[in-house]
C-alpha cells in the first residue's frame, strides 16, 4: 500500500479527510505505415500501469492494463483513455478484475473510460470484470466516440458482490457515439440506494452478473445480424442497434457463466 | 372523438376515402362474429373467389397472434405479403372498435407496400355478439354466425346481428345434425334487421361463398362509382 | 390551455394503440418472473425507474421544444432491442394519428412527415402534450404513468389478477412516479441547453432480452 500512501500525500485535494487517489492511463495507437500498429502514447500514473504484450495478429498492438493496487475505493477517481487513430489496430485488456471497495474517503469513487476510434481503425476493448464489493460506491462512465468507418469490439461485465456478498452501489453508463450521433446509451444502477426494482423481474431478477458486448463494423450498416435470443433460459440476446452495430446483453448467476455466454456470442459474430 | 376529415399528409385520418397521394384507397370490409362461426373459412373462400379479378389483401385480428393468418397462409389463398396479423392484447373487440389504430396502420401499410388495392378484408378475432367494427376502420361489415351456435342467435339480436351490413348464417349443411331451424333463423333475422340482407350459406355446397362474393362485388362497384 | 387536456391524453381509452402492448409483462409472466401482485409491483417499479424514466424525460424534452429528431435519435440509442424500437415506433405512429386528429398542430404534422412510419412514442407524446397546450411535467406524468399502467392492465388479463390488486399496485407506485417525473423534467430542462446526452439512459437488461424473446414467439397475446 506504499503507492497509495504516497499518492495521498502529494494528492491535489488533501484537506483534512483523506482524499481519494487519482489514477490515469493513456494509450494512443496509430498505424506505423508498415502494416503494424505503433503506440506513441503509453502513459500511466497512480494505480495504473500499462504493459505492451505480444500481439496475436501482426497488425495489432496489444496493451494490458495493470492495476498496481486494489481499488477504486471511495473518493478515488480513475480515468483511462484509449485512442485508436488512423490505421491502428489496438487491443486493450486487463490482467485482473477491477474490485470496487469501500474506502475511508467520503463519497463515491469514479471510473471514467474514454475511447476514440478513427476511420479504418479498430479497437478491441476487452477488460476483465468489474466487481462491486459490499459497501462500495462506484460510478462508472464509458464513452466511445467512433468515426463513420471505425471498428469496435467492447465488452463490459459487472459482478454484483463477491461470492455470497451483497453488492455495493454501482452506477454504470455506457455511451457510444457513431459519426457524431448517439448509437448506444445505457445506464444500469444497482445495489443499496439504487432506484427501486433493480433486482426485480424487469431488470436483474436476482442475477448477480451482467454484461454487454458491443460490436461496431461498417459492414453492419448494410448487413446486420438479425436479433436472436442466445440461450434457452432467455438470459442473453443479440440485437442490431439503429446503426452499423450489434449489442449482446446478458445476465447470469455468476461471472463464469456470463463470460461463457459473451465468448460464445463473440464467436458467433466472428 | 370527432373525426375531422380535413387533414392531409402522412397517416391521414382513418375514415378518409383517399390515400395521402390523392388516389382512392381500397374498400375495407370487416368480418366479425363469434368464435368458430367460420369467419376465417369465409375469408379464405372470398379470397379464392375474388383474387383473380381484384387486387386484395387481408388483415387478421387473432386472439392468439397469427393463428388465423397462418391458416390463410397454409391454405395459400393469397401470397404471404398480402396477409397481415394484428395483435389485440387479449381484447379483439377493442382493436376493431374502441382503438382501431393498429388496424389502421396495418391497412395503410398494406396499401403502401403493395401499391393500390381494390379491397382489404379485415377479419376480427372471434368475440361476442356485441363486437362490431368502428366506421373509422371499415366501410362495411359482415357478421358471421353459424347454425351450430344455436338457432336462437338471430332472435337474441345484439349489435352484430342487428346492424351489420350483411349477416351470414354459416354452416347450413349442419342444421339437421344440430337441430337448428333454418326457416326460424331467417325469419328472426328478418325481424331484427328489416331491409338489411341475410345470406344463408354452406361453404361445402356448390354455391359456396358465391352470394357473399356477389355482395362484396356490389359494394365495391358502389365504392368506385 | 386546459389542464383537463391532460386527462384526455392520459386516459387509458385514448385510442393510440396501447391496449395491445404489455410493456414486457407478457414475457415476464411466461418466464415465471411475475406470478402475482407482488411480482407485478416489482416489475413496474423496475420499469418505472429505467425505461419509464427515459421515456418520461424524452416526453418532457419534446414538450419543452427540444428538436424531436435529436430526441428520436436519443431514443434509438436508449432502446437497444430492435423489437422494442419497432414497438416504440408503431405506438408513436398510432399516437400521432390520434393526436393530430385531437389537437391539430403544425409541429405534429412536421414530425409525421419526417417519420411516416412513426417516431418513438415518448417523443410523439411530448409533442402531443405541447399541441394540447400542456407542459413538460404533464407530458412526463403521462409517459411515466402509462409505463406502469400498461403492464398492470396486461397482467390483469394474463394472470386473471384481481383488478383491485393491480390498481393498488399503481397507487403504491404513485409517490415514485412523482419522483421520476421531477427528475425527468429536470433532465429535460438540462437537455435544452446541453443536448440530448443530458437525458437519462436507464436500462433494464431483462426487459431488453425478454422483448427479443417475445418478438420471436409464434403465439402471443400482446404486440410487445
Amino acid at each position: 500500500m506504499g503507492a497509495r500512501a504516497a499518492r495521498r500525500v502529494d494528492g491535489v485535494t488533501v484537506t483534512g479527510a483523506p482524499a481519494g487517489v487519482r489514477s490515469s492511463a493513456r494509450i494512443a495507437a496509430r498505424g506505423d505505415g508498415r502494416g503494424g500498429t505503433a503506440l506513441p502514447v503509453l502513459e500511466s500514473e497512480g494505480s495504473f500501469a500499462l504493459r505492451r504484450t505480444r500481439a496475436v495478429a501482426a497488425a495489432e498492438a496489444r496493451v494490458m492494463l495493470v492495476g498496481a493496487m486494489s481499488g477504486p475505493l471511495g473518493g478515488d477517481h480513475f480515468t483511462v483513455e484509449a485512442h485508436a487513430d488512423e490505421g491502428a489496430r489496438l487491443h486493450v485488456g486487463s490482467v485482473a478484475a477491477t474490485l470496487a471497495l469501500p474506502g475511508q474517503a467520503k463519497g463515491e469513487a469514479r471510473y471514467d473510460v474514454r475511447l476514440t476510434v478513427a476511420d479504418g481503425a479498430r479497437l478491441d476493448w476487452l477488460p476483465e470484470q468489474l466487481i462491486s464489493a459490499g459497501g462500495s460506491e462506484l460510478r462508472v462512465t464509458t464513452r466511445a466516440d467512433l468515426a463513420p468507418g471505425a471498428r469496435l469490439v467492447l465488452r463490459e461485465e459487472q459482478v454484483l458482490g463477491r461470492t455470497g456478498e451483497e453488492p455495493g452501489r454501482l452506477t454504470s453508463r455506457l455511451t457510444v457515439h457513431h459519426a457524431g450521433r448517439p448509437l448506444l446509451d445505457q445506464e444500469l444502477a444497482c445495489g443499496p440506494g439504487a432506484p427501486g426494482g433493480w433486482d426485480g423481474p424487469a431488470v436483474l431478477a436476482g442475477h448477480r452478473a451482467l454484461g454487454q458486448l458491443v460490436v461496431v463494423r461498417p459492414e453492419f450498416g448494410t448487413d446486420r445480424p438479425a436479433a436472436a435470443v442466445l440461450d434457452e433460459a432467455g438470459t442473453a440476446a443479440l440485437t442490431p442497434l439503429a446503426g452499423p452495430a450489434v449489442l449482446v446483453t446478458a445476465v447470469a448467476p455468476d461471472a463464469l457463466r456470463l463470460r461463457r455466454t459473451l465468448d460464445a456470442a463473440l464467436l458467433r459474430l466472428a | 372523438m370527432h373525426l375531422d376529415h380535413s387533414h392531409d399528409g402522412p397517416a391521414a385520418v382513418s375514415a378518409d376515402a383517399h390515400r395521402p397521394d390523392g388516389t382512392r384507397r381500397a374498400l375495407r370490409i370487416g368480418l366479425g362474429g363469434p368464435v368458430g362461426s367460420g369467419k376465417t373459412a369465409t375469408v379464405a373462400a372470398l379470397c379464392r373467389a375474388l383474387r383473380d379479378q381484384l387486387s386484395l389483401a387481408v388483415v387478421t385480428n387473432d386472439i392468439y397472434t397469427r393463428e388465423d393468418a397462418e391458416f390463410l397462409l397454409r391454405e395459400a389463398v393469397l401470397p404471404p405479403e398480402r396477409i397481415t396479423a394484428v395483435e389485440t392484447g387479449a381484447c379483439p373487440h377493442t382493436a376493431i372498435r374502441d382503438d382501431i389504430s393498429a388496424n389502421l396502420e396495418a391497412v395503410e401499410d398494406l396499401e403502401d407496400d403493395l401499391g393500390p388495392l381494390d379491397l382489404i378484408l379485415v377479419e376480427s378475432g372471434g368475440d361476442n355478439l356485441t363486437a362490431t367494427f368502428s366506421k373509422g376502420l371499415v366501410d362495411a361489415q359482415v357478421f358471421v354466425i353459424d347454425v351450430a351456435g344455436g338457432d336462437d342467435i338471430p332472435r337474441k339480436g345484439g349489435p352484430g346481428v342487428t346492424t351489420a351490413d350483411l349477416l351470414v348464417v354459416n354452416k347450413t349443411d349442419l342444421a339437421p345434425y344440430v337441430g337448428s331451424d333454418l326457416a326460424r333463423m331467417a325469419a328472426d333475422a328478418k325481424e331484427q334487421r328489416g331491409d338489411l340482407p341475410v345470406v344463408l350459406q354452406s361453404l361445402r355446397s356448390e354455391a359456396g361463398v358465391g352470394e357473399v362474393a356477389a355482395w362484396v362485388r356490389a359494394r365495391l362497384a358502389a365504392w368506385t362509382a | 390551455m386546459t389542464r383537463a387536456a391532460l386527462l384526455v391524453l392520459a386516459d387509458g381509452r385514448f385510442p393510440a394503440g396501447g391496449h395491445a402492448h404489455s410493456g414486457g409483462a407478457e414475457a415476464a409472466v411466461k418466464a415465471g418472473r411475475i406470478t402475482g401482485a407482488a411480482g407485478l409491483e416489482e416489475f413496474c417499479r423496475g420499469r418505472l425507474h429505467t425505461s419509464g424514466a427515459v421515456s418520461a424525460a424524452l416526453a418532457a424534452a419534446a414538450a419543452l421544444g427540444v428538436d424531436p429528431v435529436a430526441l428520436d435519435g436519443a431514443a434509438d440509442a436508449r432502446t437497444p432491442s430492435a423489437a422494442l424500437r419497432v414497438a416504440a415506433r408503431k405506438l408513436g405512429r398510432q399516437l400521432m394519428r390520434a393526436a393530430r386528429t385531437t389537437w391539430p398542430h403544425p409541429e405534429l404534422d412536421a414530425l409525421a412527415r419526417q417519420f411516416p412510419k412513426g417516431a418513438h412514442q415518448p417523443v410523439v407524446l411530448g409533442l402531443a402534450a405541447r399541441a394540447a397546450g400542456l407542459g413538460p411535467e404533464d407530458a412526463a406524468y403521462c409517459s411515466a404513468y402509462e409505463g406502469v399502467s400498461g403492464p398492470a392492465t396486461a397482467v390483469v388479463r394474463l394472470l386473471s389478477l384481481d383488478p383491485f390488486d393491480a390498481t393498488g399496485v399503481l397507487a403504491r407506485l404513485a409517490p415514485e412516479v412523482d419522483l421520476v417525473v421531477r427528475d425527468a423534467v429536470d433532465a429535460a430542462r438540462r437537455a435544452v441547453d446541453l443536448g440530448v446526452d443530458a437525458l437519462p439512459a436507464g436500462s433494464a437488461p431483462l426487459l431488453e432480452i425478454g422483448a427479443e424473446a417475445h418478438a420471436a414467439w409464434p403465439v402471443r397475446l400482446f404486440a410487445s
